[in-house]
């Protein structure tokens, strides 16, 4: 299981006066149950690039492999990719259309040509997987507060039971304690059900605690592909395309200046707190 | 996919229409489109091919986007030339069971469908050359003589500005909504007529709670920057005409003179 990208361009509007580089020559793969944090300034293509995945997006050029298929040979199942590769979309709660929040929730499940007892099953599991319970299925999904919709709409896709889940900004406009909820519940899936996961956020602080990989995008190109504690030490060249590394980091590099014995790669405040700890009883 | 909507987008390059006074390029629309009611024989559809071709070359537009827009007169287009083909009297050509193309048919249905075209490109490329915004100040500025009997130009003109303005967003809107619902399994291309309507509802349930919102917004917008109508309204960007306009409106009733010219002698 892995999703292997190559030499993948994507241009916008191609062949008239709004065309628009998008995408050049990415390169990746990435291996079944990672998970793969994926940054860059406003524009420089994520969401571009994660629409290629499950083939919504075709490339200009170059190819997307699925379990060592390509995507783009003849015949190939593009519905079957979709319930395979889960795509949440920036602002998904815009998606909803149905009259009740347990109905939305089954529309994907139900596209898969399921049985009606499988899809309510499923749509059941989704939505309790989201942390949402009967109190809700028969509301309005118009009615909810944006958190509230926002899973619903996380809840549509889980439901299709992806082995693939990708995320752009699930946790933009949210407030702390919503985006953390949903955070740990996309952690949860990924350590218990072993499902990869792809997100693309732009809190540092979240790469830190959840990605073991992260993909650094700066105008459609891929600059860097590792894990994050060795990304955030390309700190300055992060700051020149408009990100940053985790508040901590700054606080790390600043100690070390002064001449504390502590490493440099240090991104979570906890890692931090028990290395300045451990300098201090050493000092 | 839904991008291949050209009609009330603006091409942006720099061009000698381009750069016209938006009044000059309604009037010329207006002379053209008459200009097409006027002609009767092939030498006037021919004069009105020359013209425009003219201008088309002169809009710096590739001719590709500007045909674009004729897909969706398509339909309107096989209809109306049908009916023109095989519903006329007069000396039979071709008799085919019921149906029956005669000389006279074959004449309506060519030119209506020249006629159909030629409107539709050339309303094109007002709408290619020129911002909605210009459009609408132009509108308003020369129909404004129709305000001294009642009628609220200005917020007719203001509210077309803003139905052109929104035709983008909501292509937008649809493309990213459709995404969003293929990416949860929905098929809007298979299917019989009663499946693809029924697979629209997912589409246009979200896409009209949206409209409605991005409404609703905008009055709130507009209301707290104390827009109250026309009366007293002052522009940024005042119309004023520049010489290339004189000469261009020298053109449009040179082609007009031409035309009516045509229709009479031949
Ligand atoms: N449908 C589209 N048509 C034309 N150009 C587009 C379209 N979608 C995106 N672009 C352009 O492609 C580039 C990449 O956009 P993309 O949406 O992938 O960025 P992003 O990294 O997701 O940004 P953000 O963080 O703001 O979501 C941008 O320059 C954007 O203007
Ligand atoms: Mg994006």
């Amino acid at each position: 299981m892995s999703i292997k990208v190559e030499h993948l361009n994507h241009i916008y509007g191609e062949g008239t006066a709004f065309s628009q580089y998008a995408l050049k020559d990415v390169n990746f793969t990435i291996e079944d149950g990672e998970f793969v944090g994926l940054i860059g300034h406003t524009g420089s293509g994520k969401s571009t690039l994660i629409q290629h995945l499950n083939g919504l997006l075709r490339a200009s050029s170059g190819a997307v492999y699925y379990n060592g298929e390509n995507i783009y040979a003849d015949g190939y199942d593009m519905k079957k990719l979709r319930s395979k590769v889960g795509l949440v979309f920036q602002y998904p709660e815009y998606q909803l259309f149905e009259v009740d929040v347990f109905s939305d929730v089954c529309f994907g499940p139900r596209n898969l040509g399921l049985e009606k007892e499988e899809v309510e099953a499923r749509a059941r599991e989704a939505l309790s997987l989201v942390g949402l319970d009967e109190s809700f299925y028969a509301q309005s999904p118009f009615e909810l507060s944006g958190g509230q919709k926002r899973r619903v709409a996380i809840a549509g896709v889980l439901a299709m039971e992806p082995e693939v889940l990708i995320l752009d900004e699930p946790t933009a406009g949210l407030d702390p304690r919503g985006r953390d909820e949903i955070l740990d519940k996309i952690s949860q899936l990924h350590r218990e059900k072993g499902m990869t996961i792809i997100l693309v956020s732009h809190s540092m602080e979240d790469m830190a605690r959840y990605a073991g990989r992260l993909i650094v995008m700066n105008h459609g190109e891929k600059v860097f592909d590792d894990a994050p504690k060795e990304v955030f030490k390309h700190y300055k060249e992060l700051e020149k395309m408009g990100l940053a590394a985790p508040q901590i980091t700054y606080v790390v590099h600043e100690l070390r200046e002064h001449g504390a014995e502590i490493a440099d790669d240090l991104t979570t405040v906890a890692e931090a707190r028990d290395a300045i700890l451990a300098a201090l009883r050493k000092g | 996919m839904l991008r291949d909507i050209t009609l009330g987008q603006y091409y942006p390059v720099d061009s000698p229409v381009h750069r016209l006074d938006p009044r000059t390029k309604l009037f010329g629309t207006m002379v053209f489109i008459i200009s097409l009611f006027v002609a009767d024989s092939i030498w006037g559809y021919l004069a009105a091919t020359v013209a425009l071709g003219l201008v088309i070359r002169l809009t710096k537009v590739p001719f590709s986007f500007m045909v674009r827009g004729l897909r969706g007169i398509l339909v309107l287009l096989l209809i109306s030339v049908s009916f023109n083909l095989f519903l006329t009297d007069g000396q039979v050509l071709v008799q085919l069971w019921i149906f029956r193309i005669t000389w006279e048919g074959l004449r309506t249905a060519a030119f209506m469908a020249v006629r159909l075209i030629y409107l539709v490109l050339g309303s094109t490329v007002m709408t290619l050359t020129t911002t909605p915004n210009e459009l609408t100040d132009g509108l308003e500025k020369s129909l404004g003589f129709l305000g001294k009997v009642g009628v609220p130009v200005h917020e007719i003109s203001m509210m077309m500005s803003i139905a052109l303005r929104f035709i983008p967003i909501l292509v937008e809107e649809t493309d990213k909504i459709m995404k969003a619902q293929m990416a949860r399994g929905a098929d809007f291309e298979s299917g019989n007529l009663i499946q693809k309507a029924k697979a629209m509802v997912p589409l246009l349930v979200p896409l009209f709670i949206s409209a409605f919102r991005r409404a609703t917004d905008l009055a709130m917008a507009m209301e707290a920057r104390c827009y109250r109508g026309g009366s007293g309204r002052t522009k940024m960007k005042p119309l004023r005409y520049q010489s290339r306009d004189r000469i261009a409106y020298g053109a449009e009733l040179l082609y007009l003179a031409v035309m009516i010219g045509l229709a009479v002698v031949l």
